[in-house]
């Protein structure tokens, strides 16, 4: 099959999934209510609420985190070599961890919290980056890599003191709550906050694809084809973390997204960077799609998105892993 | 010296002589005086506080300022000690056996892994260690309970007797009630967090009878889609947290609710023990109260004024001022109609 084949199904499949995800809930909405209000009828003040201020705002939160997780990952491991690599190997979800952890330590109201952890995830990465660029003598990825390795240790028992010193009965259940992720109280606002940082991040990297595979050879091979890759790579790092920055400020930590959504791309296409990167955002966004609609379909209560990334991602991936063998 | 090691190894019984047998079915054995007792969390504080101000070694957590208000100084400044209650513990047995307590108390639940942890550390630190029923209608019982290890059987009595009465009082006005609203508990800035039947965190709105929503939810913490409050539509929303209250009038998501339209949303007051969910103790006697006001005025019109310097003169050993009165009661939510 060939690529742009595949490009479409993806994108069928995403467009198949949004339109099940915007008729699916634990609210009701009749199909001709949803297409009423797609031509502009009036509908009750309920159904309205609850497509444009309640499900509208998650499934295109699902779509948008999913794709920046998905794009972030895919740089990572195309620029470390290693098919290891989350968008968090430089410290961005620890750093914004603690961020909101703080905001929330210090009882501040949800925007304030929300700006904290953006602005740790940025600071944590800007850390590791300005030490890890300051250790010579070593190939610069691996100092990055164990300079974020150490830092995210650093930041981690920052978190469990601010855990530690919370209140048991009100911090530290809101605590766990914003580590375990969620999109269940994600507002029109947080997404219209978080999209154009997302789009500034992804521009770039959308921009430099077809240059991007050049990070993956050595510096000195990069050199003598004309490509600075300490700079290349500066702009790759800062573009992955306005990324997840943005999204892990009003999700949380969404863990296997940025991890196998790359991976289940490269199986598809190979591991050219130009042709895995669009591919990787629309899995990505179909992917944690489908997962919060189920988070928030299934039960009274909501499931947290990391069990279920996890519950669906591995059989996904692993059933893709042998199938790719077989026609490759 | 050996001798004298000898001597108390085996006549333990000669220094340890009331003995009670607390939840967890453990004969608990303390000295004939006891006159320091460890809380090893924040319910068990309140009710020891409340037999016994003098007796309590030190609170789990330093009093914050606008919680220290509302008792004398001397108690607001006793040491924080930290927790040791088996869940996020803050407390070194070192501190512990430092504080030279004779006795130490929790209240709250009484499972099988809270009873091996209150058996390890007395061992440990041959301290008694009392584990008691933390529930709203177990209080009274837990009072006198206590009250009998601590030497202070007639100040548990009259407290048990007064918790009973104020129960008892709630439970006949309960029988005049005809309908229950739904109720929805918000917890959390985003207010999805909530609490099934059986929860802790629901008791006082068990207790009252209301009609909680979420019931249907498993006991304990948890998150619910927006969708499905809007679906369960209740009539009136608790909360505990302002940040919430605050920004459930402007969200025109929260606007779908009834109880949001007809602006019954309320504000749970929480100082200096909030009185609806946390920590769930003797306190949440007040939260009835307010609760049952806010949901049945005509059956409920108690003086939350009255009820509330009572409240604090028996438990917490100190009226609140007048202005701490307004300052409680006068939050913008707490009793807004």
């Amino acid at each position: 099959m060939k690529f742009q084949a595949k490009y479409l199904i993806a994108g069928a499949a995403l467009v198949a999934l949004t339109v099940i995800a915007f008729s699916v809930g634990r609210y009701p909405v009749a199909i001709a209510d949803m297409l009423a209000l797609l031509s502009g009828q009036a509908v009750a003040p309920n159904v309205e609420t609850v497509v444009f201020q309640i499900r509208g705002p998650r499934v295109l939160g699902a779509l948008l985190i999913g794709a920046a997780l998905a794009a972030a990952g895919t740089a990572y491991q195309g620029m470390f070599r290693n098919p290891l690599v989350s968008p968090d190997i430089l410290g961005v979800s620890s750093g914004a961890a603690l961020g909101a952890i703080l905001g929330i330590f210090l009882s501040l109201d949800i925007l304030l919290t929300q700006l904290f952890a953006f602005a740790g995830g940025l600071a944590a990465v800007g850390l590791v980056y300005a030490v890890g660029a300051r250790l010579r003598g070593h190939d610069p990825l691996l100092a990055l890599v164990l300079t974020g390795v150490v830092i995210g240790t650093l930041l981690g028992s920052a978190i469990a003191l601010l855990k530690y010193l919370a209140d048991p009965y009100n911090q530290l259940p809101a605590i766990t709550y914003w580590l375990l992720g969620s999109l269940a109280a994600l507002s029109p606002r947080e997404v219209l906050h978080a999209l154009p940082l997302m789009l500034i991040g992804l521009a770039p990297m959308l921009l430099l694809r077809w240059r991007m595979n050049l990070l993956a050879l050595p510096d000195d091979e990069a050199r003598a084809l004309g490509v600075d890759t300490r700079r290349l790579r500066a702009l790759v790092i800062a573009c992955a973390t306005l990324m997840t920055a943005s999204a892990v400020a009003i999700s949380g930590i969404i863990g296997w997204v940025g991890l196998l959504i790359p991976h289940a791309a490269r199986l598809l296409v190979g591991p050219d960077f130009g042709r895995l990167l669009p591919l990787a955002m629309l899995l990505g966004a179909a992917f944690l799609l489908a997962v919060d609609t189920l988070c928030r379909t299934l039960a009274t209560i909501e499931i947290p998105p990391g069990v279920l990334t996890a519950l669906i991602g591995t059989p996904f991936f692993l059933w893709l892993f042998a199938l790719a063998r077989r026609s490759w | 010296m050996t001798r004298l090691l000898v001597f108390v190894a085996f006549f333990p019984a000669i220094s340890f002589a009331q003995g009670v047998v607390d939840a967890t079915g453990r004969e608990i054995r303390v000295p004939a005086k006891v006159e320091r007792v460890y809380a090893a969390g924040p319910p068990a504080s309140v009710l020891v506080f409340a037999i016994a101000p003098d007796k309590l070694v030190g609170w789990t957590r330093a009093m914050r300022p606008h919680e220290a208000q509302f008792f004398d100084e001397r108690y607001a400044k006793l040491p924080e000690l930290g927790r040791l209650t088996g869940r996020g513990d803050t407390a070194n047995v070192e501190v512990v056996l430092h504080s030279r307590a004779d006795l130490i108390v929790d209240v709250g639940g009484t499972g099988a892994s809270l009873a091996a942890l209150a058996s390890s550390v007395q061992q440990r630190t041959g301290i008694p260690y009392a584990l008691f029923d933390g529930r709203i209608e177990s209080t009274p019982a837990t009072l006198r309970a206590l009250g009998r290890l601590m030497g202070e059987v007639a100040s548990a009595e009259r407290l048990a007797a007064w918790f009973e009465d104020e129960l008892r009082q709630a439970k006949e006005r309960l029988a005049r009630v005809k309908t229950q609203p739904l109720v929805y508990y918000g917890r959390g800035t985003a207010g999805l967090q909530t609490g099934g039947r059986g929860s802790i965190n629901v008791e006082v709105l068990e207790f009252l009878g209301a009609r909680n929503v979420a019931a249907e939810a498993r006991a304990g913490l948890v998150t619910v889609p927006f969708e499905q409050v809007i679906l369960w539509d209740p009539e009136v929303i608790f909360t505990t947290d302002p940040t919430f209250w605050k920004s459930v009038w402007g969200d025109p998501r929260w606007r779908a609710v009834r109880a949001v339209a007809a602006r019954r949303v309320h504000l749970s007051p929480h100082l200096p023990f909030g009185w609806f969910d946390f920590p769930p103790g003797a306190n949440r006697v007040l939260g009835i109260w307010w609760a049952g006001r806010l949901l049945h005025p005509k059956e409920f019109d108690v003086d939350l004024r009255a009820k509330t310097r009572e409240f604090h003169r028996r438990f917490y050993h100190r009226e609140p001022t007048p202005a701490q009165l307004d300052a409680l009661l006068g939050e913008p939510g707490v009793v807004s109609r």
